[in-house]
């Protein structure tokens, strides 16, 4: 057994073995995995005993479970209103300048994905970004550069 | 009954002499149908947006009957322009699950759920170890009843509350038919209240200073105080709550920079109010209800960027099921972009305004119903924008 | 229980109906239709279409009609002026994310976004085209379905019919807002997925979104080549339907037409499946008995039972991805189209001097996972592909309607001899617990020398359509050589429709049951309910066709496939008898597991 599937089998058995469980599951192989592989969804599919039609169906309704391969960290620039007012492109142009990718792609380490987002609910704070799970408001360049700047320092 | 701006503090009141806890345990000896009459008579609406009475949607689950029921607290904040329900979690999160188990109470459910955007996942730790800690507590007082934690993975059409329900379900988040109701059939199919994180501070809330302080607040159809998330060109973004019932030139006079010629009332869904309604309009139900969202623009914004960026998230957030919801914002985008790039004449705005009618009355969801209340707002009122 | 009368008006007519009807049920009761497009009356209710709005008094919101129960003193109106400009919108929308080239489209004619469309008299487009490029991109990777995403109106009929009415769940509703659409896992193509052919979705496509792959073009050449010698056969359930597609109504028994339309076309041979359908039961009933002596008496370990029906081409790929542990229950008999083409091309292309190269046999099938089934590598026994092209109910219509041909006016005619003699036993193969009620009559009357104890021989129990039945047959007075026989209680099950299918193996598979045979076919209703039959199929239409089919049973002077004579000369002349080295070779084959998702 591979591990994927031994994570979706261990997830599956904390969460219950439940079409009402699918979305914790899911939720965890991305914490995991970074994005639901082929393999894994598979593997939920099994063990939850519903088609796989079924869990890709689910999965593609939710912007935060992707089924592309996706980098280590997820920069999630928030493209909603006032973030654009604020200045979410300046933010979104140095990322992509700095990462030497655009919206949309990967960095080839596989470190960073650069995305934008629908509002993240800190349109006082904006621009504002999440990378995985973690917020940053009230962005400027130098302020967005550093952050990931810090990211990259981080052990891989 | 004329109202002026008016900050209040009940949402994030620290009240050190009496602690949710203890509204808690004072509430759990009332009553049911009690705490009942004093929310109907307090005349609290729901806090999300839709303006259901919040007591007669827990009277309506009480009288259901059926040995599984479910209290949900909405957490699915979304509508561009609204952050209070984060702040909400983020510091009185005890009165959130305090109006939960209060409910659960009335109602008689042994299951509550949190649903939570996915947005706010870096809230989840510190929330919880509150939550254990609060259902240890239950557990202790021998109160039958315990609150979980379900994250949303980015989809704004969940915080409809019955898309909500089929997400938690492990399904994609696509809103059902109605009726039934969710105080009927909710989650499992299970008679359910489902209620706003603001909402559910205010019953807290309600229980503990009585409903005629609560009502001295605000206008006849407008009860109370709201929880307002200002954003925009304003020199002091941010939470205030506000009494119900002021006219937006108050408002704006309070929060404008000076130069603000338009506010968007309600988050992308709501209505776009020019400068020159500013005084004659009021915040409220009689007026322009909101989830709390107030964007404001000063005159250096382009309207048509404005209305833009709506379509454009609706046209991604749509859950896509119903016709005219799917096509209908693909249509207004693609129609707004047509008529600036002089492929459609400005007339067709016409056209599309018809359109928004029949969005309205023929969606399935309260997302595609709405698209027209910005629509029509900002294309009555700057029309020239959109076109030139 | 019962239910409460509930009073409305309906455009100011006054009904009571039922508690729990909806809008659109009480709408029809007093004659008033109103549009729909995602509503179908074997599916779950979607409501999401929105075509069927009406208008409540009152109300601030239309209600869709097909998803909004009744209530007291409810008034509605299903023409108002909000609800004409609401409908004609929602076409509009409908149509402009539609790639309306009609012309040139395979549903042209049998549309039902294009009858809307003609009834509102929608002319130019108000609406942007939305129709993406990629859209256009047909996939055409099944031999039996096409899939053309540019077509789709997304009312999901194609979802909920593969998750509801078969449990294969091969469609599902991908991605959201201007994304969303109908795909696959991870969007792969439909021959690399669970899908069965069964073609289900086809029958409930209301557009030209799904449509069964067509060989029509290739039939026609085939018949124009002089060098070829193109013979056709008919399966049971195509001529209590064929009418339908030709102004006839549902439940009318078109054989003797369709033979002359077929002539008119220009086959050289029209020949029957039935034949191979009474072969079928020769082969299958003495594969049953067989198993039963072999795991009764030799106490064989190695024999599967319940043995299982494998005449149903969707079932057996349904059965290779999903219950792939119990391909050695299934009958080894391949289906009865595969027995013909196997016997055409060897024992018939002899008799009648034609070399089997230069033979074409076209199979007129009700179904769509005949044609994947034709191009199966097992199905070449006859060293050539034993079944050239399949054609559906529908295409067949097609080509009557292409050839300028008055079907009602027709003249009845006789099938070609040989391959062209049937019985009774076989006509009922096209409904569902037909394989079983004419086994029964063959096998019983082998093992007890008497005919089958029920009333003229309609064995009732094995009948109708509920998706799962069961039957015992108490077995006595045997004689002597099934003396093994003797006292048992034979029990059978039969279930039509994957989903029935999937519940009833998962019974047998958690051990809950004691039956020796099982017959199981894709489709709901059986074959009369195939892929491949006229379109609009619901409940009601196909209990006509089971009914034409049990008419036509009793309109047979034979009933019992071993009395077929052109039958006993087969056997006589060519197979030896049933599970001969030769019938092995030719009729029988072994299917091997695919993938579970």
């Amino acid at each position: 057994m591979s591990t994927t599937q031994l994570m979706v089998k261990d997830l599956v058995k904390r969460n219950g073995r439940t079409r009402n469980s699918l979305m914790p599951v899911l939720q965890g192989i991305v914490q995991e995995e970074n994005f639901l592989s082929e393999e894994a969804m598979l593997s939920v599919a099994e063990e939850l005993d519903i088609s796989v039609a079924e869990v890709y169906s689910t999965a593609s309704f939710y912007t935060f479970l992707d089924t592309v391969p996706r980098g280590k960290n997820i920069i999630r620039v928030c493209k909603t209103i006032t973030c654009h007012m604020k200045g979410k492109d300046e933010i979104i142009n140095a990322l992509s300048n700095a990462l030497k990718i655009k919206v949309g792609e990967t960095t080839s380490d596989k470190q960073f994905t650069l995305l934008t987002a629908n509002c993240l609910g800190w349109c006082h704070k904006g621009p504002v970004m999440l990378i995985n799970d973690d917020i940053y408001p009230d962005l400027t360049v130098e302020k967005a550069l550093d952050i990931i700047g810090a990211y990259s320092q981080k052990p891989k | 009954m004329e109202k002026t701006l008016k900050k209040v503090d009940i949402i994030f009141e620290i009240d050190k002499s009496c602690s949710p806890l203890a509204v808690l345990d004072r509430t759990l000896q009332r009553p049911a149908d009690e705490i009942i009459l004093d929310l109907i008579d307090s005349g609290l609406k729901g806090r999300g947006g839709a303006g259901f009475p919040t007591g007669l949607k827990w009277k309506f689950t009480r009288n259901e009957t059926s040995d599984v029921k479910y209290v949900i607290c909405n957490a699915d904040e979304g509508e561009p322009g609204t952050f209070k329900d984060r702040e909400i979690l983020d510091r009185v999160p005890e009165k959130i699950f305090v109006g939960m188990t209060i409910c659960a109470y009335v109602i008689g459910a042994r299951e509550g759920y949190i649903y939570m955007r996915g947005e706010y996942n870096f809230l989840l730790k510190s929330l919880q170890k509150k939550l254990d800690d609060f259902n240890a507590m239950l557990t202790e007082k021998g109160v039958d009843f315990q609150i979980y934690f379900k994250s949303g993975s980015g989809a704004y059409v969940c915080g409809e509350e019955s898309a909500l329900f089929e997400s938690m379900e492990g399904k994609r988040g696509e809103p059902r038919n109605k009726p039934p109701y969710p105080t009927v059939a909710g989650y499992n199919n299970k008679p359910t209240v489902i209620n706003n994180v603001e909402t559910l501070v205010y019953t807290t809330m309600i229980c503990h200073m009585g409903p005629e302080r609560f009502k001295e607040l605000g206008t006849t159809d407008s009860r109370g105080s709201k929880v307002f998330s200002v954003s925009g060109d304003t020199p002091i973004p941010g939470i205030y709550e506000l009494e119900l019932g002021m006219p937006l030139q108050d408002f704006i006079n309070e929060f404008g920079d000076g130069d603000a010629k338009a506010i968007q009332v309600g988050g992308a869904s709501g209505h776009c109010v020019p400068r020159k309604k500013f005084s004659d309009t009021i915040i409220g139900f009689e007026g322009i209800p909101t989830g709390g969202s107030m964007m404001v623009f000063n005159s250096s914004r382009s309207m048509y960027n404005v209305l833009h960026d709506y379509l454009e998230f609706f046209t991604e957030e749509s859950c896509g099921q119903c016709t005219p919801c799917r096509v209908g914002c693909q249509q207004l985008l693609k129609g707004i972009e047509a008529v600036k790039k002089g492929d459609k004449p400005p007339a067709y705005l016409n056209d599309l305004k018809k359109l928004t009618a029949t969005m309205k009355i023929a969606a399935k969801c309260g997302l595609g119903q709405s698209v027209g209340n910005p629509f029509n707002s900002i294309v009555d009122n700057f029309k020239e924008e959109i076109i030139y | 229980m019962s239910k409460y009368q509930v009073n409305l008006k309906i455009n100011n007519m006054p009904i009571a109906v039922e508690e729990g009807t909806t809008i659109l049920e009480a709408a029809r009761k007093l004659n008033f239709r109103i549009p729909t497009l995602c509503h179908h009356p074997d599916l779950s209710v979607a409501g999401n279409c929105r075509v069927c709005v009406v208008e409540v008094k009152g109300a601030k919101l239309l209600a869709a009609s097909c998803a909004t129960p009744v209530s007291e003193g409810m008034e509605v109106l299903t023409n108002s002026e909000k609800v004409r400009i609401a409908r004609k919108h929602i076409v509009e929308l409908l149509l402009s994310e539609h790639n309306a080239d009609c012309t040139k489209c395979f549903k042209n004619g049998h549309c039902e976004l294009q009858e809307i469309a003609s009834e509102y008299r929608i002319g130019e487009h108000v609406f942007l085209d939305l129709v993406r490029p990629e859209s256009k991109i047909q996939d055409i990777s099944s031999p039996a379905i096409i899939k053309d995403d540019s077509k789709c109106i997304r009312c999901q009929r194609c979802v909920r019919t593969c998750e509801e009415i078969q449990g294969v769940a091969a469609l599902g509703v991908i991605n959201k807002g201007d994304q969303q659409r109908i795909s696959t896992f991870l969007n792969k193509p439909l021959n690399e997925v669970v899908c069965t052919n069964c073609g289900q979705c086809i029958n409930r496509c209301p557009t030209g979104a799904l449509t069964e792959r067509n060989y029509i073009e290739e039939v026609w050449n085939a018949i124009y080549d002089p060098s070829k010698f193109v013979v056709v056969q008919t399966a049971p359930a195509t001529r209590v339907a064929l009418g339908e597609d030709l102004d006839i109504d549902p439940g009318a028994r078109v054989t003797g037409k369709m033979v002359s339309a077929l002539k008119k076309l220009g086959f050289n041979k029209v020949l029957d499946t039935d034949f191979a359908a009474d072969l079928t039961i020769m082969e299958e009933g003495t594969e049953l008995l067989t198993r039963l002596k072999k795991a009764l008496v030799d106490k064989d370990e190695t024999v599967r039972l319940p043995m299982m029906t494998s005449c149903s081409p969707g079932w057996i790929k349904f059965q290779e991805h999903m219950f792939s542990d119990m391909l050695d229950n299934l009958s080894t008999c391949k289906s009865p189209q595969q027995m013909f083409g196997a016997v055409a091309k060897t024992y018939y292309a002899d008799k009648i001097n034609i070399k089997a190269q230069d033979m074409i046999v076209v199979s007129i099938m009700p179904c769509t996972a005949k044609k994947f089934e034709c191009e199966r590598p097992e199905m070449r026994d006859s060293g050539y592909q034993d079944v050239d092209y399949v054609l559906t109910t529908r295409e067949l219509a097609m080509m009557i309607k292409q050839a300028g041909i008055d079907f009602n006016k027709l003249e009845e005619e006789h099938y070609d001899s040989i391959l062209g003699e049937s019985t009774g036993a076989a006509v009922i193969f096209g409904a569902t617990g037909g394989v079983m009620e004419a086994a029964l009559r063959t096998a019983y009357e082998i093992v007890t020398g008497r005919e089958v104890p029920f009333t003229n021989l309609n064995i009732q129990p094995v009948r109708g359509m509920e998706g799962v039945k069961e039957a015992t047959i108490k077995i006595k007075n045997v004689k002597p050589e099934w003396a093994f026989l003797e006292g048992v209680d034979l029990n059978v099950a039969i279930a039509h429709g994957l989903g029935n299918a999937r519940f009833l193996m998962d019974k047998v598979n958690r051990g809950e049951t004691n039956y020796h045979f099982i017959e199981i076919m894709g489709c709901p209703g059986g074959c009369l309910g195939g892929g491949g039959q006229p379109i609009p199929t619901s409940p009601e239409i196909r209990q006509k066709r089971a009914n034409a089919i049990y008419s036509e049973d009793e309109h047979m002077t034979i009933r019992k496939s071993h009395e077929n004579p052109e039958i006993t000369e087969i056997y006589k002349q060519f197979l030896g008898q049933p599970l001969s080295h030769l019938s092995h070779e030719l009729l029988h084959t072994h299917y091997k597991p695919r993938k579970r998702y």
